[in-house]
């Protein structure tokens, strides 16, 4: 089954440069997102995903991007000129960022918010528009009136029904979502995540990249995933295959100590994962995880390379025949 | 009640406590945090407080640990009456035995400050004639994993949130606590840390005869850990009982409604039900007027609703 590809990253590098050094965040990361597709990348705090997100679409620094190319519908949005990206933000690419729901200014009202966001971007804000707006605002069970009012009258699930809103207003081919559910209670987390399936379902966004570290909404609504651990990509393949056989070790252990239906530690004890993620300034080559990974070898200290298992899925490890799709479990 | 059959006294009942703030100069304006919360805590069982934001959790954890005071109600702890206790001496008692953990482990901890700080604020006030402080910290840094050697005389910031939260842990370890409130204690973790801290909990729990309020709005990690469960909704305890009775056959609209939004393994939501959370308010109304006049039912001696309320 082939199909479209809409963004394609090659081997994107992007560091902080800091005054110790470079912490390499995002270090050689590959990956496809195709047309209708959500792909959910998921990972741990550190793990770069944020990172990320930010490359792709803020480009501030003291991020640098370093090498490696993020061709979106044909054009390398790397190194493409700030003021052409610019044209393409908001239309082509959207972000929902993280913490978004404080970056609503408490002192203006949800409509003045959208009409200079629509300025901003050279979109005139005519009635069509608005009516736009309207429809858009009634398709999530939010009343007019909400257009009058200021943030701090919503709940949290309810601004974060208005950024996303925002964010989706223009029809983007990609939206970059990220962590838009880690701050709403569970209800509106649920309301949230099926929202942004319902704006690819119906068409009205082309594709999305879910960066989150909660992996069970990934597989309630995501197509693919991508699993990140300090900087590097570590397994991409389609999300039941994932999540029902994981192959890296590490995806292994951080499915095991998923809490699932019917879990009680009187009955079965979950296990974590010892230690800690590494410490990315200037850190060397090599597997990443091998520091915590109980099939560590001498030949772990050299980057593995990526391998396709099946069509679709693709992993990063020295030892992923010899280890099986069990693992440790 | 929730469960004498094994004939195990309560460390903590609460008996229809409620807290309700006031705020204004001019005009006085109320907001009912709590409002008739009964419950007891058993030695050596985990009790998780499940709520959203605002449904007034925390304060019921902030009420036990005696940081506001209740509007009405009483809380018993071993049978007395500590809304009424005003002395240092009968405080510092309360605390000796009481201890809360909450949810960002950096803010518990000066910056200013190496860690063993918080020990010896401990041996200060609770134990002044313990004479070999550094053996004994040791001691109960290695009994939550920790290696003394890496983590006494660190700084916060050298040390992870999982670290820091084991470090706080280990304190009320060293007080030999009865009651340990822990509030959202692992929101702030990672998925492959917080679960090393949920085993740690439970087992001391077990093995000490502790009990803990597990705070939490992650129904999955709730159901996980503990052994009675209740659910809280705009103030009210809308639902509690054994933590599987609670999960398998929730009856409160609300309860239902929390169970049906958790993104479960294994399990993927109905993508043509129409999920639209604010609803919820409705249907609990309906119920309500279902049931009118029947108040709090138990269903079963450990399984009891919110039927309708005055």
């Amino acid at each position: 089954m082939e199909m479209e590809t809409i963004l394609d990253v090659q081997e994107l590098k992007a560091y902080y440069r800091i005054l110790k050094g470079d912490v390499k965040a995002l270090d050689g990361v590959s990956f496809q997102v195709r047309r209708g597709e959500i792909l959910g990348i998921a990972g741990e705090s550190g793990c770069g995903k944020s990172t990320l997100a930010n490359t792709l679409i803020l480009r501030k620094k003291p991020l640098r991007h370093m090498a490696g190319t993020a061709t979106l519908l044909g054009k390398d949005i790397m190194t493409m000129p700030e003021e052409e990206f610019q044209r393409l933000r908001f239309r082509e690419i959207s972000i929902i960022p993280q913490y978004a729901l404080d970056a609503l200014s408490p002192t203006k009202k949800i409509k003045t918010f959208i009409t200079d966001m629509a300025h901003e971007h050279g979109i005139p804000t005519n009635a069509a528009f608005l009516g736009k707006v309207a429809e858009r605002f009634a398709m999530v069970n939010l009343d007019k009136n909400v257009l009058n009012k200021y943030p701090i009258e919503l709940s949290g699930g309810m601004k974060q029904r208005v950024i996303m809103i925002i964010s989706t207003l223009m029809n983007p081919a990609l939206v970059i979502a990220d962590e838009i559910t880690s701050a709403l209670d569970v209800s509106s987390q649920r309301f949230a995540a099926s929202m942004l399936m319902g704006l690819r379902d119906q068409k009205i966004i082309g594709s999305a990249i879910f960066i989150t570290h909660d992996i069970s909404i990934l597989y309630q609504i995501a197509d693919r995933l991508l699993i990140m651990y300090a900087g590097h990509a570590v397994e991409t393949g389609p999300v039941d295959e994932l999540i029902n056989s994981p192959r890296h070790p590490y995806t292994q252990a951080l499915i095991n100590s998923l809490p699932k239906v019917g879990a009680q530690i009187k009955h079965q004890r979950l296990e974590g994962i010892k230690g800690t993620p590494p410490e990315l300034l200037d850190i060397g080559p090599g597997c990443r995880f091998r520091f915590r990974c109980p099939y560590q070898t001498k030949v772990c200290a050299q980057t593995p390379p990526t391998e396709d298992i099946s069509e679709d899925h693709s992993i990063a490890c020295w030892h992923y025949e010899k280890i099986g799709s069990e693992g440790v479990g | 009640m929730l469960d004498d059959k094994k004939g195990k006294t309560p460390i903590i009942a609460a008996e229809n406590l409620g807290k309700v703030f006031t705020s204004g100069v001019f005009v006085r304006e109320q907001t009912v945090a709590v409002q008739d919360a009964s419950f007891e805590m058993l030695p050596g069982t985990v009790l998780s407080l499940i709520g959203e934001s605002g449904s007034g959790k925390t304060t019921i954890g902030k009420l036990m640990l005696k940081l506001i005071k209740p509007s009405s109600g009483k809380l018993f702890y071993h049978g007395q009456d500590i809304t009424t206790i005003k002395s240092k001496d009968a405080l510092r008692d309360y605390y000796r035995k009481v201890q809360g953990i909450f949810q960002d482990p950096f803010s518990s901890f000066n910056p200013l400050f190496r860690v063993d700080r918080v020990f010896d604020m401990v041996y200060d006030v609770f134990l002044p004639d313990v004479k070999n402080r550094e053996e004994k910290t040791a001691e109960v840094l290695r009994s939550v994993n920790l290696n003394p050697k890496r983590t006494m005389h660190q700084f916060p910031h050298q040390l992870s949130g999982g670290q820091l939260q084991r470090l706080l842990i280990a304190r009320s370890l060293l007080l030999d606590v009865d009651v340990l409130v822990a509030d959202e204690l692992i929101s702030m973790l990672d998925a492959s840390t917080r679960m090393g801290i949920l085993n740690l909990l439970v087992d001391i729990c077990r093995e000490r005869g502790m009990s803990i309020l597990f705070i939490t709005h992650d129904l999955a990690l709730g159901y996980y850990i503990s052994d009675y469960t209740m659910i809280m909704h705009r103030g009210r305890l809308v639902e509690k009982g054994a933590t599987g009775k609670v999960y398998q056959k929730p009856i409160h609209p609300y309860t239902k409604m929390l169970f049906n939004s958790v993104p479960d393994i294994g399990h993927k939501w109905d993508k043509n039900e129409a999920f639209v959370p604010e609803h919820v308010n409705r249907e609990i109304a309906a119920f309500y007027r279902k049931n009118a006049g029947q108040g709090f039912e138990y269903v079963d001696p450990d399984h009891g609703v919110l039927l309708s309320v005055e």
